[in-house]
């Protein structure tokens, strides 16, 4: 029977209850005596639970981690008022009557509770929100009485019109109230005199261990150090009361009590000063102990550290498949999974211990015992059911493999293990995108699931090949990138055609066997690929990234323009970025949709090798002379570039003498800059039109066609013209006084003062445009930071706010407490990562439908 | 009875009509895609919610900080990309950049009519209508020289300008073109001020709406604006209030109330992914949409709206302002029902959402077999 936490009650703390649980009394600021020994009566006494090994403890008899500590009290010997409640009390001044006791409202004129959803322990819903702010009201609805003027100062001293009110005066006043009038400003979780301290919990040596140093010398926790300061200003205040002390000297060490019990609690006070440690560093406060990240609850109690976990660097291997990843030896002889011993598999076990894949076997009655070479043969034979061995990863076994930041839920999926030499963890390049990973040192982290359900969840729920389709956007998220596009797209173009020789030799190359089509001496690239898809498959009605901003409508005869797939035989169209990358693949896509995720995930491997062998078989290199273009087309880049910047000087004319047409909405200046920005910009893409339309067919003109890396503006910048570098979207204008370098005069807004690069990569940059060029990745970087950091918290709030939003089984999205917030799921019920891009593409399922 | 979605039966009504299928056969039909819709559709107590941000928010780390851009033509700029986001999310009462794009109705449909109209909600201030300005220290009055030709094109009378300029402590006159301001109080330090202050006077249009630009959007012309005012630009002649809309989302809130406001929330937001190229499913900002406005008002993603309001004392303390949110709880003896992830995960427990939603049972043997004992 496993038993569960159903409710969590939160109320405040009584003394009495405070000194039912108390096991000791405390009495002395010693902590040690002379030989070292905890004081009895001290703050570290022994029947407060422990903390040194093997040693027991002196209430419960239990050791390090058994013994859950035990609480101790402080008998106060003037009440001091809790500073985490000092609004509450201060409300609480306000509202209730000082004569007859009673909350001041009329009846029927009670403030509404701003929440409307609050659980109470009484369930009496809040009349008045203690949390917020309270006008005393004049007079007492009841008895008449004229109330007198409250204040509060920070941090914990209250007046009555000019009269000090002490927290003796607050809680006499307060136990007077009943409780029935308490429940009218929903005060329900004990006494309001409660938050006058009289006893003072003094919290187990377990929640504040001390550490021995080097040399034996003890180092104590800040709550410690803390309570040694309570406990010692309190004896002294008792012993002055009790020798009849003058007034003053009482209160200022009643004061002091009340300021080392108010740090004690929140360190951060308004109006206190920072309780700071011998060596200056402000003590940590109990507030100060769970807030913020690191702090109890986000550090700890959310981010759990685990075991059976491992991080190395990654790196590339194309021959696994996508749902496996590489487990380097030396890891996966120390990750281990339980193994549990029954009558039928005791063989099995037997031989993982003979064969040293087993670190630890553990007995029925709790023992675990290390597997050396020594004791092996012993253990193998007293090795019987019910035994566990903690046998060591194998290939096979199901582990989680993780990138951080985890942005989405494809950042950590479930992969196979394939152990293997050298000391990092390899991956297929193809879940590269999921996980936004690269192989420029990322680290990776993988962790191994110890029970049954674990696994199984795992390899079902978080399987690659089950997180092919994004829930984003109903698209694949792993799909073919850089080189095995390139090549398939190469090898899939009309003009390729493979002798039988060659084609053998790409399959192997690839690494599979595959059956060619009998009888022909030459295939065709097309019939090649037609090898990877099943029978029966078909899609069609898109164009080529090659062919991707062609506007004509009509189908042309191009055999490589628009994909055509029927009964598994591509029959026209190169495939590329827009059939099989992540994010666009079509293909992969239908693949996914019509057959099954492993028909999918076997294409992706495929189709991966197949591109990266066919490159390797044709050849694959660009070099710098693939930038040059032929003569007049360098002539006519220049040209453009030329005009563009004429143009630009021509309006900077027209500004100075006046006559540049000002645009709507912007003053002189700024329709200048737009226009100049302009006229540079369609500069720049005329030159890009040239750039285009005539380079000659080469491989980095390949790359930009297939969508695997580059575009039309970067081969440009490469072979004609950069363009004009922006800070803020604007020209470059920070700098000197009306210039931006000290090599140009003031005023000059020509396009080269104010950062056009008119030369392109290959040129090269002269010194000023090299200057505009880093500005401008400068701008890059800091906006990069600035925006991770923005999305990051943004991110942070999103997931709190529809974090307990889930869809219940009729179909309503609800929050955890019942609350309906859509009555169908997306309004269609329709699970994005089981659509077709947000559809349920009922047309193209119903052929299928028709066909069975 | 399995309702599909309703725009899924109107794609099978204009599919079986352009193909001439019989009643029988689109009963197949109909009969096939519910089959299709159910496989397609979430599977119960599947955490919708994480996903939807998820699915928000990991784009924008792909999004661009401080982006302006010229909506129309060119002209007006509003604010996108990531600040607009978090401005949408933050359910800041007044955006950045409010901007409003004004239908028109058909009857009104001329260019110069729309001119006309776009004009008149323009803001006018003094300082529009005025050439220059004098000082005079001797009688302490400051003389204003109206530019009385731009006064004439924009249809506003001199003569009640004086009652227009109404500002404290000063009154107006008008003396030929030019109009003399005379403070009350005989106080040369505060002269300066009231000079400029005259000069923010409103003259005419509608306050805040800083720039108008006239386009033609689709065969029609609109008027793109920089400032917002729904209310009052409703009230015009000719605008048509169906289509009219602001990027305020409390304007449209108090003016077209939550429904709007919500319906707002998902087009601003969608639009700004759509700007960046961001592809996110319309799904996601809905259920955010609804999440913000479930209550009958707009309340922003974060410590002062929703996560702020949580029904659960765990989660509310996890987030931010873990001490406020622990004591108010003790005080008001709040009890949580650790029904939600977060709170399961702080117990150690396995939380009620997917798998974890359900419980095995097994029918266990009442009594062992007997060699097994």
């Amino acid at each position: 029977m496993v038993y569960r936490i159903s409710e969590l009650h939160f109320s405040l703390l009584s003394p009495d209850v405070v000194k039912n649980l108390a096991r000791v009394r405390v009495v002395t600021a010693d902590l040690y005596d002379a030989d070292g020994y905890p004081v009895e009566g001290g703050v570290m006494d022994p029947r407060l639970g422990v903390i040194d090994p093997g040693l027991h403890c002196r209430t419960c008899g239990g050791g390090i981690g058994d013994c859950p500590g035990h609480l101790g009290y402080l008998e106060l010997a003037k009440p001091v008022i809790n500073v985490l409640y000092t609004k509450v009390v201060y409300q609480l001044l306000k509202m209730v009557c000082r004569k007859c006791q009673k909350v001041m409202v009329e009846e029927g004129k009670e403030r509404k509770s701003k929440r409307k959803h609050k659980i109470t322990i009484s369930d009496v819903e809040a009349n008045i929100d203690l949390d917020s702010v309270i006008v005393q009201p004049a007079t007492c609805p009841f008895c008449k009485t004229k109330s007198k003027k409250i204040t509060f100062v920070k941090p914990y001293t209250y007046y009555e019109e000019k009269k000090e009110l002490s927290p003796m005066d607050i809680r006499e006043r307060f136990e007077k109230v009943s409780d029935k009038e308490l429940t009218k400003v929903g005060f329900n979780g004990g006494r309001p005199e409660w938050l006058i301290l009289t006893l003072f919990p003094v919290p187990p040596v377990t929640m504040r261990p001390s550490i021995t140093l080097e040399g034996g010398e003890r180092s104590e926790d800040d709550l410690t150090h803390k309570l040694v300061d309570i406990v010692r200003i309190n004896q002294s205040l008792k012993e002055n009361i009790d020798i009849g002390a003058p007034e003053f000297i009482l209160n200022d060490l009643w004061e002091l009590v009340q300021y080392h019990i108010s740090t004690y609690f929140d360190n951060e006070l308004t109006g206190a000063p920072l309780a700071r440690h011998r060596s200056g560093r402000a003590l940590k406060g109990l507030i100060q102990r769970l807030k913020a990240k690191e702090g109890r609850l986000r550090g700890n109690l959310l981010g759990k550290r685990v075991n059976f976990s491992a991080r190395t660097v990654i790196s590339p291997d194309p021959r696994l498949s996508i749902n496996e990843v590489g487990v380097p030896e030396s890891i996966a002889q120390e990750l281990t999974l339980p193994f549990y011993v029954t009558t039928k598999n005791v063989k099995e076990a037997q031989r993982l211990i003979r064969n040293q894949k087993a670190n630890y076997v553990i007995r029925p009655d709790g023992r675990r015992i290390k597997i050396t070479e020594e004791n092996k043969t012993e253990i193998v034979q007293n090795l019987i059911e019910g035994w566990i061995v903690e046998r060591q990863l194998e290939n096979g076994d199901v582990v989680l493999y993780n990138r951080q930041p985890s942005l989405h839920r494809m950042s950590i999926m479930a992969h196979r293990v394939r152990v293997m030499p050298y000391q990092t963890f390899r991956m297929n390049p193809s879940v590269c995108f999921p996980y936004n990973a690269d192989f420029d040192g990322d680290e990776m982290n993988v962790h191994v699931p110890q029970t049954e359900e674990a696994r199984v969840e795992a390899a079902m729920l978080m399987a690659v090949e089950n997180n092919l389709i994004s829930p984003r956007f109903g698209g694949p998220v792993i799909g073919l990138d850089l080189d095995q596009i390139s090549g398939i797209a190469l090898l899939t173009k009309a003009e390729t055609k493979l002798s039988r020789r060659d084609a053998t030799l790409l399959f192997g190359l690839a690494g599979f066997a595959m059956e060619l089509p009998a009888g022909k001496e030459e295939l065709t690239g097309k019939e090649l690929f037609s090898l990877l898809l099943p029978e029966d498959f078909a899609i069609s009605g898109y164009r080529s990234n090659f062919y991707k901003n062609r506007k004509i409508e009509k189908k042309g005869e191009d055999p490589d323009e628009w994909i055509e797939i029927k009964d598994g035989k591509l029959i026209s169209g190169i495939i590329d970025k827009q059939s099989v990358a992540a994010e666009n693949g079509k293909l992969i896509q239908k693949l996914e949709r019509m057959t099954n995720p492993t028909t999918a995930k076997m294409f992706i491997d495929r189709a991966g090798r197949l591109g990266a062998a066919y490159l390797m078989l044709r050849g694959f290199s660009l070099s710098i002379a693939d930038l040059d273009l032929p003569p007049e087309a360098q002539t006519k880049t220049r040209e453009e570039i030329q005009k563009a910047e004429e143009e630009a000087n021509q309006l900077i004319v027209q500004y100075q003498t006046k006559e540049l047409t000002t645009l709507p909405g912007m003053t002189r200046k700024e329709s200048l800059e737009a226009q100049i920005m302009n006229a540079l910009a369609s500069g720049v893409s005329r030159a890009s039109d040239v750039v285009e339309t005539s380079m000659k067919p080469n491989d980095i003109r390949n790359m930009y066609l297939a969508g695997s890396k580059g575009s039309v503006i970067t081969t440009t910048q490469m072979a004609a013209v950069v363009g004009q570098e922006t800070i803020l979207g604007k020209r470059i204008k920070r700098g000197y006084q009306k210039r931006t370098l000290a090599h140009y005069k003031e005023g000059d807004l020509t396009p080269g003062a104010h950062g056009f690069v008119a030369h392109s990569f290959k040129q090269g940059l002269d010194p000023f445009e090299m200057m505009w060029n880093i500005m401008n990745g400068r701008e890059g970087l800091m906006d990069k930071s600035l925006r991770t950091r923005k999305s990051g918290y943004m991110q942070r709030r999103l997931i709190n706010a529809l974090q307990d939003l889930k869809v219940m089984h009729d179909g309503t999205v609800r929050n955890a407490h019942g609350r309906i917030i859509q009555f169908t799921a997306g309004e269609d019920g329709i699970d994005p990562s089981k659509s077709d891009w947000g559809t349920i593409a009922w047309k193209d399922r119903l052929d299928m439908m028709v066909k069975e | 009875m399995y309702n599909l979605p309703t725009k899924i039966q109107e794609e099978i009504l204009k599919y079986t009509e352009e193909n001439k299928i019989s009643e029988k056969q689109q009963q197949q039909i109909i009969d096939a895609v519910t089959k299709i819709h159910k496989m397609s559709t979430y599977d119960p107590q599947e955490p919708m919610g994480v996903v939807a941000a998820q699915s928000i928010s990991e784009p924008a780390t792909q999004m661009t900080m401080r982006t302006y851009h010229f909506a129309g033509t060119a002209g007006i700029q509003v604010t996108l990309g990531l600040p607009r986001v978090l401005e949408i999310f933050d359910a800041r009462k007044e955006p950045r950049t409010p901007t409003m794009t004004i239908y028109i109705e058909k009857s009104h449909q001329t260019l110069d009519r729309v001119r006309k109209i776009a004009e008149n909600i323009k803001e006018v201030k003094l300082r529009d209508l005025v050439k220059s300005t004098i000082l005079d220290l001797t009688e302490l009055k400051i003389k204003y020289k109206l530019d009385l030709e731009r006064l004439h094109a924009l249809d506003v009378d001199e003569k009640k300008l004086s009652r227009l300029v109404n500002v404290r402590n000063a009154v107006a006159e008008l003396a030929g073109e030019m109009l003399h301001v005379i403070p009350k109080k005989k106080d040369i330090t505060n002269i300066h001020k009231i000079k400029f202050g005259v000069l923010e006077a409103h003259v005419k249009g509608i306050k805040g709406i800083t720039q108008v630009l006239v386009t033609k959007e689709e065969g029609e012309w609109v008027i793109n604006t920089l400032g917002s005012n729904l209310k009052k630009v409703f009230e015009i002649e000719g605008v048509d209030a169906t289509r009219t809309t602001s990027n305020n989302i409390f304007e449209i809130l108090d003016v077209l109330g939550v429904e709007a406001a919500r319906n707002a929330i998902i087009k601003q937001t969608r639009f700004t992914l759509d700007e960046q190229g961001l592809v996110v499913d319309p799904r996601y900002i809905m259920l955010l949409a609804d999440m913000m406005t479930t209550e009958g008002n707009v309340k922003a993603i974060g410590r002062y709206g929703i996560s702020g309001e949580k029904d659960s004392v765990l989660v509310r303390a996890s987030f931010e302002e873990t001490k406020k949110h622990l004591t108010s709880a003790a005080i008001h003896g709040e009890c949580d029902l650790l029904k939600g992830t977060i709170e399961n995960i702080m117990v150690n427990q396995v939380a009620p959402v997917g798998t974890g939603a359900f419980d095995l049972v097994g029918k266990i043997p009442q009594q062992l077999p007997e060699e097994e004992k």
